[in-house]
């Protein structure tokens, strides 16, 4: 029941309130009550409990991957560093990434 | 043109190797054991699935705790759902609440008593039966967090049929975390967030819990790469000593949440104390449907009568089971006396075992304790 799967839209009905979304090859009508943002043909949606509950932009796709990316080269600044000189470096670098995405 | 949801981009072994080796690097500069916490079933169904406990250290424990809302389900909630099934309702549910042991019946066997007990994959569905059987009494038994919940809420603000109402076991994410960092013997020193949960609540939810517990607190997805750099980002935040929020699941989660299904859900639940399965009564823990939804509310509608169907008998071999202690994070479903004896999935005796997001039942899919470390 809590599982989350994304999906490609396919048609939205003629009133708007529902989607018929592609996943894995698999078609299921979706219910578009609580998605965050209007949906076109071709978005990619989450879907929970048949209920579509986020647009997934596609850029974010990218962004996702760059973040481990990210992750991964200052956990390997920090395997060079003394501890002390990364954490300085750490603070400085996070306090300007609150609203960026990374939290 | 390559779908952008190709999953294996989140799969790709050299990027995973990257980061299981750089885990590894930063556990032993911490030079101790690493206790983290998730609180979601579909990451133990990940960790388990892709084999990613044998690419942790062996210094780093990954446990899963009160993250399945079916498992913390209270044996009384099950009850009220059986009852309401002999009293001659029609009950829908999701699959995974069906062998869910009540006090002394589940509503797999009220079904086969004979009572209408019906598995459904969407709310939407149960009042689509509502609507085709207009004589009946459709009783919609919700369980599933927040994340669920809205789903729950929408259908009831778009309009049901006057013989359709809910009984509420919906969960509140933020309450189970709390509930651990409470508990005076866990040594849990992070915790990873549910994505999809968060996808609703925004990530910001926790950051009052995270400032307050001094807990880092990372929001992971679900494919083997999301826990993979969750996990590390934890362990490098614990090891700073820096209690922050940070969001590894940018693509489905934002800061501030899905705004118009948070108002949807606040208009229809509230959140409410109530005892969770084998844990304890955990203030804030369920999402009770508001006065002004009475009308749908099943307690409010019937007199639902659970000592009819042994709400008060006594359950001797649950008295054995360890799901609260599991479920806390001080034991391992392998340490159960009950685990693959008396209990079972096709015959489950503690809630864990039910749910395919219950770590006793991930534990005895995959071969008992997934942890390949244990058989090399």
């Amino acid at each position: 029941m809590c599982l989350g799967v994304p999906g490609k839209v396919l048609s939205i009905s003629d009133d708007g309130m529902s989607a018929q979304v592609d996943f894995f090859g698999v078609q299921k009508e979706l219910r578009l009550d609580i998605v965050d943002v209007p949906v076109t043909v071709g978005d990619y949606v989450l879907n929970h409990v048949g209920f579509a509950i986020r647009r997934i932009p596609p850029e974010e796709v990218g962004e996702t991957l760059a973040l481990f990316d990210q992750i991964l080269k200052e956990a390997a600044a920090g395997d060079l560093m003394a501890e002390d000189v990364r954490g300085e470096m750490a603070a400085g670098k996070d306090a300007g990434v609150g609203e960026s995405g990374r939290g | 043109m390559a779908s952008p949801f190709d999953e294996l981009k989140f799969r790709d072994p050299e990027r995973a190797r990257a980061l299981t080796g750089a885990l590894q690097r930063e556990v032993d500069a911490a030079g101790r054991t690493l206790s983290l916490m998730h609180v979601c079933g579909s990451h133990e169904q990940a960790i388990a699935r892709f084999g990613l406990r044998a690419a942790f250290p062996r210094n780093l424990d990954v446990i899963m705790g009160p993250g399945c809302p079916v498992c913390v389900t209270d044996t009384p909630e099950v009850d009220e759902a059986v009852a309401l099934a002999a009293q001659g309702a029609r009950v829908c549910t999701y699959g995974d609440m069906l062998r869910l042991p009540g006090n002394s019946k589940s509503l797999a066997d009220a079904q086969s008593d004979g009572g209408n007990v019906e598995v459904v994959y969407s709310v939407s569905q149960a009042v689509d039966l509502a609507r085709q059987h207009p004589a009946e009494q459709v009783v919609f038994f919700a369980s599933g967090f927040e994340t669920t919940a809205v789903a729950t809420a929408a259908v009831l603000l778009s309009g049901v049929p006057e013989n359709f109402s809910v009984l509420s076991a919906h969960k509140y994410v933020p309450a189970a975390m709390d509930v651990v960092s409470e508990m005076k013997e866990t040594n849990i020193e992070g915790f990873i967030a549910a994505g999809h949960a968060a996808t609703i609540t925004g990530w910001g939810i926790f950051e009052p819990f995270a400032a307050r517990t001094r807990t880092p607190v990372v929001v992971a997805g679900f494919e083997p790469l999301d826990v993979l750099a969750a996990v590390l980002e934890l362990v490098r935040l614990v090891r700073a000593g820096r209690p922050e929020v940070v969001n590894c699941y940018p693509r489905c989660v934002s800061k501030e949440g899905n705004g118009p299904a948070l108002e949807k859900l606040w208009k229809v639940f509230d959140v409410a104390g109530g005892n969770w399965r084998g844990i304890a009564r955990v203030p804030r823990g369920n999402l009770e449907l508001r006065p002004e939804w009475d009308h749908v509310n099943a307690r409010r509608r019937f007199r639902i009568d659970t000592a009819a169907v042994g709400g008060s008998s006594r359950n001797v071999l649950a008295e054995h089971c360890i799901c609260g202690t599991i479920m806390s994070g001080l034991a391992r479903p392998s340490d159960c006396p009950l685990f693959g004896k008396e209990c079972r999935p096709d015959a489950p005796v503690g809630a864990c075992m039910v749910s395919s997001e219950g770590s006793c039942k991930i534990w005895h899919v995959y071969g008992g304790p997934p942890d390949l470390r244990e058989v090399a």
